[in-house]
């Protein structure tokens, strides 16, 4: 019988990668963090308030603002997919608790007895059980969010609709509705449960800003999900090979609906925490943020392709994003420079991606 | 050689088996069986009806007459599911593999090994490379199961597809075109691939277009001609150029 091989097939021409030509070192977001730290350094000798308590806090506080958002359209863009309704999200899930809010607290309206009553002044508005309010309104905000991730991820995953143009529509469908519920006029959060509110989202926690917190948690537990669970890896190997996830069993649609999800519920989060930072949602609020958002999950190594990206790198590109910003300020830079430069930013971190996928 | 396993029951076998789209008579009365630890080619010019025949073997349709039996059993199979749950695998063409994966996340996607946590369950990395690595082992392929599959080689990338039907104990392995695209080298070892799947008692079809490598790895090759079994023949009792012949229909049948 001709037999081809009784041996062992041996592969003496594949060696070990070196450590610095793989893994973290040689992704995207490797070369992005070392450029952010270069940054840093330049900046610290550029100027002496760069590195001010007062500024970092700052820094911290304004890069959380997008961060969470991030994380979210990271998840979608790891499936291949892309969310561009998270800023008018961001926006209906903010106006939608502040709505809640005070409707649930001013006495007379539908419902609202079961919540507040008036004090012996007769004028003062208490909380029947202090913090109901404000669970119930950040739920309802978020419920808001879940609907709007579950129509995007029915559109894309079952209807077979293209994510770009599923989420487009979609940005302007929500975006028109907070103006239909607000009447154009926006909406401020109130109520006995106010400064709970206020305290969660633009407080401080153990001297670092609430939002940070909030980030570093949620940031945490992606990287887990990503890395360590069975829906982490299904959604790598959907935006790897969306047809050999399909023909080993995955539950593609499941999976495809669940990162919409993931992403509305994110950008609402992060709605209603720039919320509670501005004191009111108004109808405007958020207006193309998702650019900003894409921009960052894409400067930090995710790639628009699919199959590649994580929490490490949305964050690191925020975090660009927003010290060139408060850098391009400090330097008295004119700030209207600072989308230009942006833009150069996106360019450049996917251009040395590829010049060095080219050399390796 | 006819392979000594072929003895007892066969794991596969089909009687009459037909499929109809609309008008058009895809498939008619075709009747085969395949043992264990048997290589059986199966060849035919495109539109033979081979991809209509694998397809409904491994469940993609249904077919409109006759009878699947594996193991002896009748079986029906509604989904592709099905026929993988009672152990029929197909490695695709173009291998199914996701190269933004390590081989051994390839090998698992779907059937991920995990660790209860509390409640949550997480992926168990360390009893999925192990089990990887012995799968690469018995397949005598170095394949590392961290390594990524986007760096592999094209034989390489064949052990992890070919590794993902061991790790489900399949009885039968139906492969489409595993040499098509691949160099002379990786030829040989998916040939030898084949070998190691047989040598653990595993039946495979392979559909081929390539003359040699049926010859140097089927104990039986079966020709499909529009529809129909042409010829069903130990590889000793025949030759390439009759094959050929049977495949272009130059010679009705054998």
């Amino acid at each position: 019988m001709a037999t081809p091989l009784e041996s062992p097939i041996t592969f003496t021409n594949v060696g070990k990668a070196k450590w610095w030509q793989s893994g973290f070192f040689a992704s995207q977001t490797g070369y992005v963090l070392l450029a952010l730290v270069v940054l840093f350094v330049v900046m610290n000798f550029a100027s002496p308030y760069f590195f001010t308590e007062g500024n970092m806090q700052n820094v911290a506080k304004n890069f959380s603002f997008i961060a969470i958002a991030t994380l979210g359209v990271t998840f979608i863009i790891i499936t291949g997919g892309i969310d561009l309704s998270v800023g008018s999200m961001m926006c209906f899930s903010a106006m939608i608790t502040s709505m809640v809010m005070t409707g649930l607290s001013t006495p007379g309206m539908p419902g609202a007895s079961w919540f507040v009553h008036l004090a012996g002044d007769g004028k003062t508005v208490v909380a029947n059980l202090p913090g109901l309010i404000l669970l119930i309104s950040v739920l309802a905000g978020l419920g808001v969010a879940v609907i709007v991730g579950l129509v995007n991820g029915f559109c894309i995953a079952v209807l077979g609709l293209s994510p770009f143009v599923t989420t487009l529509g979609m940005l302007s469908i929500v975006r028109g509705l907070c103006y239909v519920v607000s009447n154009g006029r926006g909406s401020f959060p109130g109520g006995p449960d106010a400064d709970y509110f206020y305290a969660l989202t633009s407080g401080n926690v153990l001297g670092m800003p609430a939002p940070f917190i909030y980030l570093v948690i949620l940031a945490a537990a992606m990287a887990v999900v990503l890395h360590h669970t069975g829906f982490g890896r299904h959604v790598f190997a959907l935006g790897g090979n969306e047809k050999a996830a399909e023909l080993t069993g995955i539950p593609v649609v499941r999976v495809k609906i669940e990162v919409y999800v993931i992403g509305a519920l994110a950008a609402g989060l992060q709605g209603i925490i720039i919320c509670g930072w501005l004191g009111s949602a108004p109808a405007n609020m958020a207006t193309s943020y998702e650019l900003n958002v894409i921009a960052a999950a894409v400067i930090g190594g995710a790639n628009l392709a699919g199959g590649v990206g994580g929490p490490l790198g949305a964050i690191v590109g925020c975090v660009l994003l927003e010290v060139i910003r408060n850098g391009l300020v400090l330097a008295q830079v004119n700030s209207y420079w600072q989308q230009t430069l942006v833009g150069v930013i996106i360019i450049l971190a996917v251009l040395v991606d590829r010049i060095r996928s080219r050399m390796a | 050689m006819i392979s000594p396993h072929v003895t007892g029951q066969p794991v596969l076998q089909l009687t009459g088996i037909g499929k109809e789209f609309g008008a058009i008579r895809a498939l008619h009365d075709v009747g085969m069986q395949i043992f264990p630890g048997e290589v059986v080619g199966l060849m035919g010019d495109n539109g033979a009806g081979k991809s209509t025949l694998v397809k409904i073997i491994a469940g993609n349709f249904r077919p409109s007459q006759g009878e699947i039996r594996f193991a002896g059993n009748a079986v029906h199979f509604g989904r592709p599911i099905d026929a993988r749950a009672v152990g029929i695998e197909v490695v695709y063409q173009d291998l199914a593999l996701a190269d933004n994966l390590t081989a051994a996340a390839n090998v698992f996607l779907g059937r991920e090994l995990k660790r209860k946590f509390g409640p949550f369950a997480l992926l168990d990395h360390k009893a999925m490379a192990a089990r990887a690595l012995e799968l690469f082992g018995e397949l005598r392929s170095e394949t590392r199961p961290d390594d990524l599959v986007k760096q592999m080689s094209g034989g390489q990338r064949q052990a992890v597809a070919i590794a993902r039907t061991r790790l489900s104990n399949a009885k039968l392995v139906m492969m489409d075109e595993p040499t098509a695209a691949i160099s002379v080298r990786q030829v040989e070892q998916v040939l030898s691939l084949i070998h190691r799947l047989k040598e653990q008692g595993v039946a495979v079809m392979l559909i081929s277009h390539r003359m040699p490598d049926v010859f140097a790895v089927c104990d039986r090759v079966v020709v499909m001609r529009r529809g129909e079994k042409r010829a069903d023949k130990a590889i000793g009792d025949t030759s390439p150029e009759e094959v050929t012949s049977l495949i272009t229909g130059a010679k009705e049948a054998a």
